[in-house]
């Protein structure tokens, strides 16, 4: 008798992906659409794209979806989630999108504790529109907007977004994973999977940030990319659980009276 | 159903919850506070009803959003500056066919302004307000009552054409209190197809305003137009007040309304026979209906609490077949109806 090990995933749709080679948006569709499979929540699941490379993600993902405004995704998600809180709704986003215009959207929402996930794609750059420096952009690193590279005086640092999000009282979990090796991509699946389950027991409001390649942008090759994640950007942005409540808040619920 | 005396921001919020609304966010800002207050207590009493103090205006109208996304009615509230916050959603939500109801309790601008009653969003709310190719219905009730009616109207509205549709009054309407007598809700009828409430077993469906495709925007653009189009035919509403023997007629919406009809009753004493039309929705503007008017007057005086936004409309509506005179107060004045029936008095005499 043989077994299915490796399929196409049901939610995923079968369009040719427009992400650039080597870009980490795909893979992260990807494992999240597995993870809606596996946890059998595809009927039920509602996604949020943002404005920026992942604004089609309605041409991947065969979930319902709702495109948000820009960095506005945390209080579409809120809205949606509070109208059926039986529902999983998870909210897509850059750093540009959560980090800067986002960020009053995404911090509220987590304050509040709302009961969604919020899957944070970090590359460090503006990818859609062209390469400009992002909040997350790393000191000295050179961007269609800071020609010179990041300066600190002028342009502040690079925004640590689960680091912030874990001193976050409404959060209850928050991880920080990478899609540069394989490893870590299982690991990044893993995690997914964790928060949407927080989601559905509950608990409260999840992230999951993940370092993302960007090629194109970087102007490095699939390769190195992976490469300067491990090395450079996973050095300023360590990987790592920042925060996780879901135990406590289990026993909490578990305790008797 | 009994009378009942209450503030125009609670009549709205009341209004509102019994329209069905089930889903309201906010953020603070005068002179509307009383309403977010009224929904902070009241729509958590009834069955489903969700109230969320947002961190912005703006993310108040993409909460309706997406609550209005998944199929509820849904409703947020302001005052000028946080209605310029909020165009951004606004004009998405028109994008998307979304239906919602936004509420603009008018105060003085430009900027911060004042929390004086004022009139000055008029071109924002009737020119669409945000970007791109769009337009909202824009109702402007002049009483408690017709706080209360429009309102559950609204509701009606929004479903029936999924579109965003806006409240304009101001603060003077927002703190007024008046007896109002609560209408029968009619059941409402909105599609569940238009909703997104998870797949199922089905297929799948996305809500977008990106169309990137150039002839998909454009035919996207002109569906909107065609709705819009239909909205211009059915929906216009106004009164008329006193206009069978009038030989001039105040054109005023709202508050302003209001002090024309104290003005007209003074002059009337004094034999200027004078009537008022009233544009009830501003956005579709009564247009046909007010051209229709110059058949039998050739005078009109536009009265505004601005310095002369729908004066714009009535010049439009008239297309020169009658005179239009205007007089405003910006910045949040109000002016009595006694100042009032003195001006018109003076632009009566001018002609003769």
């Amino acid at each position: 008798m043989s077994k299915i090990v490796f399929q196409h995933p049901r939610s995923l749709k079968h369009n040719i992906f427009h992400y650039c080679p080597g870009c980490g948006h795909s893979i992260v569709h990807r494992i999240t659409c597995e993870v809606i499979d596996e946890m059998g929540i595809r009927g039920i699941t509602i996604g949020v794209p943002p404005a920026g490379c992942a604004v089609l993600a309605y041409n991947y993902f065969d979930v319902d979806m709702i495109e948000a405004p820009h960095g506005r995704g945390p209080a579409m998600a809120s809205g949606i989630k509070r109208s059926l809180p039986d529902r999983v709704v998870f909210s897509y986003q850059g750093d540009g999108d959560l980090a800067a215009i986002g960020m009053a959207e995404s911090f509220h929402a987590a304050n509040r504790g709302e009961n969604i996930t919020i899957i944070f794609i970090n590359n460090a750059v503006y990818g859609m529109t062209g390469g400009q420096m992002a909040p997350t952009t790393m000191l000295n690193q050179r961007t269609t907007t800071s020609p010179l590279g990041r300066k600190q005086q002028l342009d502040g640092y690079p925004v640590k977004v689960s680091e912030i999000f874990s001193k976050i009282g409404g959060a209850t979990y928050i991880e920080r994973c990478s899609v540069s090796s394989p490893l870590h991509v299982n690991k990044t699946k893993k995690a997914i999977k964790k928060a949407f389950q927080c989601q559905i027991d509950g608990l409260g409001f999840s992230m999951v940030e993940v370092l993302s390649m960007c090629p194109t942008n970087w102007k490095m090759s699939s390769v190195d990319s992976c490469k300067w994640i491990d090395d450079v950007l996973g050095k300023e942005f360590p990987l790592g659980v920042y925060k996780d409540e879901i135990a406590a808040l289990q026993n909490e619920a578990e305790a008797p009276a | 159903m009994n009378k009942v005396l209450m503030s125009g921001n609670f009549v709205i919020g009341e209004a509102a919850i019994r329209a069905g609304c089930r889903f309201y966010a906010g953020y603070p800002i005068t002179p509307q506070n009383e309403l977010t207050e009224y929904m902070a207590e009241h729509i958590r009493n009834a069955e489903g009803g969700v109230f969320i103090q947002s961190e912005s205006e703006i993310a108040a109208i993409n909460m309706i959003a997406g609550a209005s996304a998944a199929g509820i009615r849904v409703m947020t509230s302001s005052s000028s500056p946080g209605i310029s916050l909020k165009q951004e959603g606004i004009s998405s939500m028109a994008a998307c066919e979304l239906p919602g109801i936004i509420v603009n309790i008018m105060r003085g601008g430009p900027g911060l302004g004042n929390i004086r009653p004022s009139q000055g969003d008029y071109f924002q709310a009737t020119r669409g307000g945000g970007h791109g190719d769009y337009r909202t219905i824009v109702l402007a009730p002049a009483s408690g009552q017709e706080l209360a009616d429009l309102t559950m109207d609204a509701f009606d509205l929004a479903d029936k054409y999924r579109t965003p549709v806006m409240i304009l009054a101001d603060g003077m309407m927002g703190q007024m209190m008046e007896p109002v007598i609560f209408k029968k809700p009619k059941p409402r009828h909105y599609n569940e197809k238009f909703m997104l409430r998870g797949a199922g077993d089905g297929k799948s469906k996305f809500i977008r305003g990106l169309l990137l495709d150039p002839i998909d925007s454009e035919e996207h653009n002109w569906k909107l137009f065609r709705k819009y189009e239909i909205i211009k035919k059915n929906e216009p509403r106004f009164e008329e007040h006193r206009i069978a023997d009038a030989e001039a007629v105040i054109v005023a919406y709202g508050t302003a309304a209001r002090i024309a009809k104290g003005a007209i009753k003074r002059l009337r004493e004094h034999n200027l026979k004078l009537g008022l039309f009233r544009p009830i929705s501003l956005w579709p503007f009564p247009e046909m209906q007010l051209r229709s008017l110059a058949a039998q007057v050739k005078k009109f005086i536009v009265f505004e609490m601005s310095t002369g936004q729908m004066l714009e409309d009535v010049r439009l509506a008239l297309q020169g077949y009658a005179d239009v005179e205007f007089h405003g107060r910006p910045g949040g004045a109000v002016p009595t109806p006694a100042e009032l029936a003195n001006v018109i008095s003076k632009i009566c005499d001018k002609r003769d």
